[in-house]
């Protein structure tokens, strides 16, 4: 059918000016556009079978992700319920001291959010800010509804003298304009100051850095050692005859369909301080009685099962590509006057790389966004940045920082797949 | 692999190394599975071999914490014979999340097979436009961290229609948060990657001229698919399906955020467990999910040498 009916060999007489030599369809229809027709319809059945899939994925996926991603940059909680006094500090520039008009601007806001019932929504955006002010304006909410008279700085003072704290004017005048990057400052341990330009928080608030340096690095140090003890087994696995490899890959594929709550439970029992390896050690007198090691609950917990969980993963990939491996290169390699060592450097690793990178970049996708074994097992010293963005979520409520933590390491990860998608191609993802 | 006949002492010596290197890994890999199965039938409260497991003395083995687990939650413990059963199925905890979880598992799996079998059919047409963006959209659900994932679902699904705003309709219909319906499209999202690669995978091997000749043999597209096309892809959409349902029943981010106390699920039950107070009744749970994965791959693999002698793709 190749030539006959190949759309360029129409296209090439038509565009010779020999119109009427052009090849044509059995009812007169020149055949190119007859063939594009038919094209661009399989084209559109295609998609339509796609295209409800598409469509779920986008409304339950993508779009909800992207609203909470909004929240990052996004947050009215001041300048909706605040509106007056967000009026003036929209009026006047950053220093101006607070005059009449702005307190007065303030009680305004403070009565009708304390009528409104909003002025703890208020209270918890400056608190993010300003630790310890929640308390601060649902009180004096409570005592400005009940009526204040004029001159407002004096009156408000009064009730409490922390009104005249600059840091918390300073952090009204960030919250009065719904759209801020402040959320994504502090994701990286910034804040603006008093005068507005960007500082270091104190050294004891450090943490998101340090945590994302962790995230990082823990991952790192996982997918380095997933390789490690990876490596050796999918070598064996690919090298055994099928029938011998089938039956030891049951015990890798057996911890990959397990639940990873049990394989998590297995590893809190097994690395309790009365758990199973602390009797075997002292049993063996490796340690005594007395010093039983401290296993989970901290780093040391996290890297283990995490390393536990994401094995398989390393193991799948490398195999799939070592399967594919001709063995005769290395028995080329060797009759030539190669050692076993620089065959298995020179020739036969080099042909492992892509099943190396596949799984590695899988596996350091995965541990960077984990989230339920550090929470489990990681104790204090063990918990990544999701564990963060879970805190934010459920503890502080803090739904902007929550977001804006997300976004950094979505970015991160997204990143990632696509360098996978480039490297492997997503479409060689195998399950099993 | 057995070690080839030049080879010198020293690689010999090397070559058992490894493969006593390697049993250690298959150790490291299995021993934490296996560990909990005689642990959950320990007589004492612990998370180790008493003295009297070791010595294999019957009295230090019970079935007490599989009692428990029915237990948990029921009304009348003490009842005996159908009153105890009858007892157990409808207020026990852990059956409730059981009965959850299999509602929740089946339902989603329903929803993530169907949508993303049709999905990997049109994905496997050559003429397929974008293919690629697509198919990293349709695939990231299983990447994107899933705290990320469930933090926009938790705002997502308790105002399914916020963005209906935009439009100028009403943004309020109700919530999803806390609804069997939202646990079960939460669950579909995340299967779906699973779907897709597996049948997509499948897909691969499939010699598309078997469709033209069923349609020059008088077959109509629907007859086409039905009798030609899903009879070939069944093993890989069955197991892209096993791969969903066991997602959906080992879930417990997406179910924490969005999920009413109605939905109770195993996993989450489990969590609730470790976090408070564990105790061996989780390790008798771990079981009975160890005994069940090891059912589930069973059939995946058994599924999955259907499929190759079906294509003619044998192993050497």
């Amino acid at each position: 059918m190749a030539n006959a009916l190949d759309p360029h060999a129409a296209i090439a007489t038509t565009a010779g000016g020999v119109t009427d030599g052009a090849l044509r369809t059995a009812d007169g229809k020149p055949l190119a556009r007859a063939l594009a027709r038919s094209q661009s319809l399989a084209r559109r059945r295609a998609f339509l079978l796609v295209l409800p899939l598409l469509a779920f994925i986008l409304i339950t996926f993508v779009v909800p992700i992207g609203q909470m991603l909004q929240r990052s940059f996004y947050n009215d909680g001041f300048s909706a319920n605040m509106p007056a006094l967000s009026q003036w500090f929209a009026e006047n520039p950053r220093g101006t001291e607070p005059d009449e008009a702005a307190w007065s601007a303030l009680a305004t806001d403070l009565q009708a959010a304390a009528e409104a019932r909003t002025i703890g929504v208020v209270g918890t955006r400056i608190n993010y800010d300003v630790p310890g002010t929640r308390s601060l304006f649902t009180s004096t909410g409570r005592q400005v509804r009940r009526g204040i008279e004029p001159p407002y700085q004096a009156a408000l003072l009064e009730i409490d003298e922390k009104w005249g704290n600059p840091a918390l004017w300073s952090a009204m005048r960030e919250a009065s304009s719904p759209v801020t990057g402040n959320f994504y400052l502090a994701a990286v341990d910034r804040k603006r100051d008093d005068t507005g330009s960007i500082t270091q928080v104190e050294e004891r608030q450090q943490v998101y850095v340090m945590l994302f340096m962790r995230t990082f690095w823990l991952s790192l140090l996982i997918t380095a050692i997933t390789f490690v003890l990876g490596f050796p087994i999918a070598h064996l696995l690919a090298t055994l005859p099928m029938r011998k490899s089938n039956l030891l890959m049951i015990l890798v594929l057996l911890p990959f369909w397990t639940s990873l709550l049990v394989r998590t439970t297995s590893w809190m029992v097994l690395l309790q301080q009365q758990g199973v390896i602390n009797d075997i050690l002292v049993w063996l007198g490796v340690i005594g009685a007395g010093q039983r090691l401290q296993m989970i609950y901290n780093q040391t917990g996290t890297i283990i099962a995490m390393t536990h969980i994401l094995l398989p993963f390393m193991i799948l990939p490398l195999y799939s590509v070592m399967r594919t491996i001709n063995p005769s290169y290395v028995r080329a390699a060797r009759s030539l006057g190669a050692t076993s060592w620089t065959a298995f450097r020179r020739v036969y690793f080099p042909q492992t790389l892509p099943g190396l990178g596949a799984g590695a970049l899988l596996v350091f996708i995965l541990a960077v966004g984990y989230y339920i074994t550090p929470a489990l097992v990681g104790g204090s010293s063990g918990q990544l940045i999701s564990n963060m963005i879970a805190m934010h979520m459920t503890d502080t409520l803090n739904w902007s920082m929550a977001a804006a933590l997300a976004a950094l390491l979505l970015a991160s990860v997204l990143l990632l797949y696509w360098v996978y998608d480039r490297m492997v191609g997503i479409d060689n993802l195998k399950l099993g | 692999m057995a070690v080839p006949t030049y080879a010198s002492p020293l690689e010999r010596i090397w070559h058992y190394a490894y493969l006593v290197i390697c049993g250690l890994i298959f150790f490291f890999l299995i021993a934490p599975i296996v560990v909990i199965i005689p642990l959950s039938f320990n007589a004492e409260p612990y998370f180790t071999f008493t003295e009297r497991m070791r010595s294999f003395d019957p009295e230090g083995y019970s079935l007490r914490w599989y009692r428990s687990l029915l237990t948990f939650g029921m009304q009348n413990p003490d009842a005996t014979g159908w009153a105890f059963w009858s007892d157990a199925w409808q207020n026990a905890n852990w059956v409730k999340a059981a009965k959850n979880s299999i509602i929740i598992g089946v339902f989603s799996t329903l929803v993530a097979t169907v949508l993303g079998t049709l999905a990997a059919l049109g994905l496997s047409r050559p003429e397929m436009p974008f293919r690629r963006a697509i198919m990293a959209i349709l695939i990231s659900p299983m990447i994107v961290p899933l705290i990320i994932t469930a933090t926009g679902m938790f705002f997502f699904y308790s105002n399914p229609c916020e963005l209906l705003g935009i439009f100028g309709l009403p943004t309020n219909c109700g919530r999803l948060a806390g609804t069997y319906v939202g646990v079960i499209l939460a669950h579909a999202t995340l299967g779906i990657p699973f779907v897709i690669i597996t049948v997509t995978a499948t897909l691969v091997g499939f010699d598309q001229s078997l469709n033209r000749a069923a349609a020059s043999l008088g077959a109509n597209p629907r007859t086409t698919f039905f009798r030609v096309t899903m009879p070939l892809i069944l093993p890989g959409v069955i197991s892209g399906a096993l791969f969903a349902f066991v997602t959906s029943f080992d879930e417990v981010v997406a179910v924490l955020f969005i999920a009413g106390p109605e939905q109770q699920t195993i996993p989450r039950q489990m969590w609730n467990g470790i976090r408070e107070q564990i105790s061996p009744a989780i390790l008798a749970v771990a079981t009975l999910l160890v005994i069940f994965s090891i059912a589930l791959l069973t059939t995946v693999e058994l599924l999955r040498r259907r499929s190759e002698r079906i294509r003619g793709v044998t192993p050497r």
